[in-house]
């Protein structure tokens, strides 16, 4: 056992703390070259990465860098500054401990690269941009650890893949490097630990008393959940007599706009005057800065939120957490239950509030999964290779390279350890020309070999590169400012934006506002007090339930009775099983009925909701093809309802799994889905540049060119290396027909026809959900004919 | 059969679903707005990168269209190129294609006002042509008889659902739909439209097959004008 210095042991003492058993390992294996440690919130888990550091340091002997820190927020290296500020002034220890983020000053950065700090506090893209320049070897050499904070957030995104590649890069520079990974409870801790290490070394991993079991609930109220709608408005009275009983509430929902209104309807009802804030990334950040600083400062009692405040700053007192809405993925779930109470050792406190009757079964599924511990999460696949494209570029700008030798470099990162030499020049190759069809256009002519090197053809190009750098990728959005002053007050997608008049209404940080017009790329509103407002639409992504969780409710379906169930829900599904029948975990159910005028096809596929809206794509165009003029969709976690002019007779054919296919290739190409894939593929890979020095783009422009460009690589390159990316990414990501397989696969094709007169009770409420999709086919083309001939004959021109 | 055919100034005419219109007896095709060269145009003058790729786009349809009705002559309504420069810019194989569109016809290319001045392409360049009562020319007249011209790029909606370029015709007049790939449009209710025709006017859209519908009853109105 490594003993504490007499210097920390005091500090420790006049604490009155005593050293966690998870940090005293931490300590001990501080030699390990990769160490991983799974410990709750609240654990002490950033001061366990630090203590070896601080331990190292304290002697003052080492010049230069010494670790480096990432955090997925800028905020938190903010924060961990001022944190690591009492230990390292109280014991008065030789560190000198700075960040370096997007907001970090320019004469700040240029110093930090001349004479950099013994800790540094970064984030991946600024950690990445780092390695781009010159003099990184001169930056870096002496590193000896490196700290990847909230890892497991970070393995999610391709955030992840960046850090990694950015760290074999240095990890060349700095042959000692040890690497340290901190993160909450995962499913996969194996996973997470293998991309962390410098492939193929071993990573072992720590894992901290995870402490007592969480006290989760599900809100039941007097008033029935409604059928449809992810408002749960009426939950409000319920919640508000929580945030009374509880020091401070985090509500926590699953997209921003649920949030904005949510908000809205919270103040409407709150007559006490509680202090009640917003939170979501939507907001301006001088908007979020206020109400985490009024949190800090115990101000508040409550905070709506989104998963904004997922990861970050230890909030101290939340006493409870509240999830809106079916929380989808039981991992989050546990990881937002885990905000609450950030005192060690005493249970966190949770309670979930169903937004509609089909998520009261599945918040029941998802207690029970938590209280089993059942986590969920997809394997992730092999690195993206338009992260590498970016990572190459990056590299360029440092300075000229070998190609072998980046390959090898890049084939000790996990991700990329299956990498094959051909994949690897394949990005190469599209980095030095834009790949076959753009060959002729010398703006994406970047890199020229020379001499066996190869480096950027144009040096001043480094710039530009640099500029366009990153992986988080911003849906083009608006920024929203009143119209006297200067105050944002946020962004809104520019989708929605364009379809705004002067005079409309819509919510933003809690207020209703006015748009008044756009000036510049700058959406002008003005205060507008009490008129129904519509509502934004952010780009809160869509999570789709996952896997296990769907399961468990095919599972829970098949019982005879529901005790766990409230009765309003319990009977919904003694109804559904008396009139129709419920979907069994090895087949597909299908009803087939009339409602409304149209022939109505519900498939419950339970696959997650873009899962359902590619097999929605797919259907609709086999139905189109075999002449049933389908007219539109509309999907959910659970189901996907078609309707059109006919009725389906023999629905099984449709989901033959080799139809499927070809259904899908025919399809993939036109998809607006594909495109926007497209989109965020080809800007991190540098084919499509976000920024330039003429300022940004406008999102309509950008769009623009993107698509014209995705429409070009179709039609003449279709084997170009950003559709092909694009086509897997899709596969995954938004298209997600693994999903589709799987559910081919779990029920072999097994079709459970039910023909009915009328609309079924689980059906119904998909009648209520909103985003419907419209099919432009002959179904729809025969009822504009009809509509043009109405109008004819009502202009007494049918004779014509 | 998916065509839209009418008499216009006696003249027995389809408008045909891919927005070019056929006058089989004189074996007349006439095309508007082909805006060949308008990506090089807007990179030359340092716009957005567009990829090339519009002009054989635009170029194969007119290839299908001819194909499919064999004209004895073929009228390109002005504005078929971006601008003079894009038509001295065109690529080989893009000069070898028209080439062999003009191969055993008439070709005959209607100055616009994008494209003033004769072109070094085969055909023969007007400033307008008269056949029968009809007259071709790219810009529509204040007093214009008998009249078939582009320029303006006419777009309409059946109600509820999304627009499409469209003919725009009354007694006197047939305004065309562009045929170029990536032209805007102009709402058959702005204005600019809506005074040069008489309220009875014809809308008929493009698409899988003509529809035709009173402009009046059409929708669609905000569109920014580019033409």
């Amino acid at each position: 056992m490594t003993a504490l210095p007499a210097r920390f042991a005091d500090w420790f003492a006049s604490k009155g703390w005593s050293i966690h058993p998870h940090q005293q390992a931490m300590l001990d294996r501080a030699d390990e070259p990769a160490l991983l440690l799974i410990a709750p919130t609240g654990g002490g888990k950033t001061l366990s990465g630090f203590l070896p550091s601080l331990v190292e340091l304290a002697d003052g002997r080492h010049e230069g860098l010494h670790t480096l820190y990432v955090s997925p927020l800028k905020a938190l290296a903010a924060d961990i500054k001022r944190n690591l500020g009492t230990p390292v002034s109280e014991m008065g220890l030789p560190i000198r401990v700075e960040d370096r983020t997007g907001d970090t000053s320019y004469t700040q950065k240029r110093r930090q690269r001349a004479d950099p700090p013994h800790i540094l506090l970064t984030t991946p893209e600024s950690l990445a941009l780092l390695t781009s320049y010159e003099d990184a070897p001169r930056i870096f050499k002496g590193v000896q650890r490196i700290i990847v904070d909230e890892i497991h957030a970070l393995a999610e995104s391709k955030r992840g893949d960046q850090l990694m590649l950015a760290l074999s890069r240095i990890q060349s520079m700095a042959p000692d490097l040890r690497r340290v990974g901190l993160s909450a409870t995962v499913e996969d801790p194996e996973a997470i630990a293998r991309s962390l290490a410098r492939h193929p070394d071993p990573c072992p991993i720590l894992r901290a008393d995870p402490g007592p079991e969480p006290d989760i609930s599900m809100l039941v109220t007097e008033e029935k959940p409604p059928w449809s709608g992810g408002g749960a408005a009426y939950s409000i009275p319920a919640v508000l007599d929580l945030v009374k009983q509880h020091q401070t509430t985090l509500i926590f929902h699953n997209t921003r706009a649920q949030a904005e209104i949510y908000f809205h309807n919270l103040w409407l009802a709150n007559d006490d005057g509680l202090p009640i804030g917003i939170h979501h990334g939507s907001l301006d950040r001088s908007q979020r800065e206020k109400v985490e600083a009024a949190m800090v400062a115990g101000d508040l009692r409550a905070i709506v939120c989104t998963g904004s405040l997922d990861l970050g700053i230890d909030w101290g007192d939340v006493d409870l957490v509240i999830q809106i809405g079916a929380p989808k993925n039981v991992k989050r779930l546990i990881q937002r239950i885990g905000r609450a109470n950030h005192r060690y050792n005493a249970p966190s406190k949770a309670v979930l509030v169903p937004a509609n009757r089909f998520e009261v079964v599945e918040c029941v599924a998802a207690l029970q999964a938590a209280r089993e511990n059942d986590l969920d999460g997809d394997p992730k696949g092999p690195g993206p290779r338009d992260v590498l494209c970016q990572h190459i570029l990056l590299m360029a700008c440092s300075g000229p390279f070998d190609a072998t030798d980046l390959y090898h470099e890049i084939k000790t990162v996990g991700a990329y350890s299956d990498l094959s030499r051909a994949a690897f020049d394949d990005c190469l190759e599209f980095c030095a020309t834009g790949g076959y069809a753009l060959r002729a256009y010398d703006q994406w002519k970047r890199l020229k070999e020379v001499n066996g090197l190869w480096q950027l053809r144009d040096p001043r190009s480094a710039a530009r590169i640099r500029m366009n750098m990153g992986t988080i990728f911003d849906y083009e959005t608006l920024k929203v400012k009143w119209k006297r002053g200067s105050k944002m007050l946020g962004e809104i997608e520019e989708g929605f934006a364009a379809t705004l008049t002067p005079g409309d209404t819509f919510l933003i940080g809690g207020q209703i506002v006015r748009y008044e017009g756009l000036n510049q790329l700058t959406v002008e509103v003005s205060r507008n007090k009490g008129r129904e407002p519509r509502v934004a639409t952010f780009n809160g992504t869509k999570f789709a339930t996952s896997t296990q969780l769907s399961q468990r409710i095919l599972r829970m379906f098949q019982q005879d009775s529901w005790p766990e169930l409230p009765d309003h829900t319990a009977e919904w599904l003694h109804m559904q099983r008396d009139f129709s029948k419920l979907p069994e975990p090895g087949r597909i159910l299908v009803e087939t009925f009339p409602q409304d005028g149209r022939e109505n096809m519900a498939v419950y596929g339970f696959a997650g909701i873009n899962a359902h809206r590619t097999l929605g794509l797919i259907l609709t165009q086999r139905m189109e093809a075999a002449g049933l003029h389908p007219l539109g969709f509309v999907v959910t976690d659970y189901a996907l309802l078609i309707w059109g002019l006919d009725e389906v007779t023999d629905p099984a054919p449709l989901f033959d799994p080799q139809n499927m296919y070809d259904g899908l290739e025919t399809w993939l190409q036109g998809n607006a889905v594909m495109k926007r894939t497209f989109r965020v593929a080809a800007t991190i890979a540098g084919l499509i540049e976000r920024n330039t020095r003429q300022g940004r783009k406008s999102g309509r422009q950008a769009t623009f060119s993107s698509d014209i460009l995705y429409d070009t690589l179709v039609k003449y390159d279709p084997d170009h290396l950003m559709l092909r990316i694009t086509r897997e990414e899709a596969m995954r990501g938004l298209v997600d027909f693994g999903r589709v397989e799987d559910m081919l696969e779990r029920t072999a094709g097994q079709v459970d026809h039910m023909r009915l007169g009328r609309v079924t009770p689980l059906a119904a409420p998909l009648f209520l959900e909103p985003g419907r999709i419209p099919v432009w086919g002959e179904g729809r083309e025969r009822l504009m004919q009809d509509r043009a001939a109405e109008l004819m004959a009502e202009a007494g021109l049918s004779d014509l | 059969m998916n065509d839209y055919a009418f008499t216009f100034c006696g003249a027995a005419v389809a408008a045909r679903p891919d927005g070019s219109l056929w006058w089989p007896v004189p074996r007349i095709l006439c095309v508007s707005d082909l805006h060949l060269g308008k990506s090089e145009r807007i990179a030359r003058r340092g716009g957005t990168l567009l990829p090339p790729y519009e002009t054989q786009d635009t170029l194969w349809r007119l290839d299908q269209a001819i194909s499919e009705t064999n004209p004895a002559t073929v009228i390109c309504l002005g504005d078929s190129f971006d601008d003079l420069g894009a038509a001295m810019a065109l690529s080989e194989d893009t000069r070898s294609t028209i080439f062999r569109l003009q191969a055993g016809r008439r070709w005959i290319w209607i100055e616009g006002n994008h494209d003033p001045g004769p072109v070094d392409l085969g055909g023969s360049h007007l400033d307008e042509l008269t056949i029968d009562q009809v007259t071709f020319r790219h810009i529509a007249l204040p007093d214009g008889r008998g009249e078939i011209s582009g320029h303006y790029h006419p777009k309409a909606a059946v109600p509820g659902t999304s627009p499409r370029k469209c003919f725009l015709k009354d007694d006197n007049r047939l305004i065309m739909p562009a045929f170029g790939a990536y032209t805007g449009g102009l709402s058959v209710n702005d204005a600019a439209l809506a005074d040069l025709m008489m309220p009875s006017a014809l809308a008929i859209l493009t698409g899988r097959r003509s529809i035709a519908l009173p402009a009046a009853a059409t929708t669609f109105r905000r569109q920014k004008r580019r033409h």
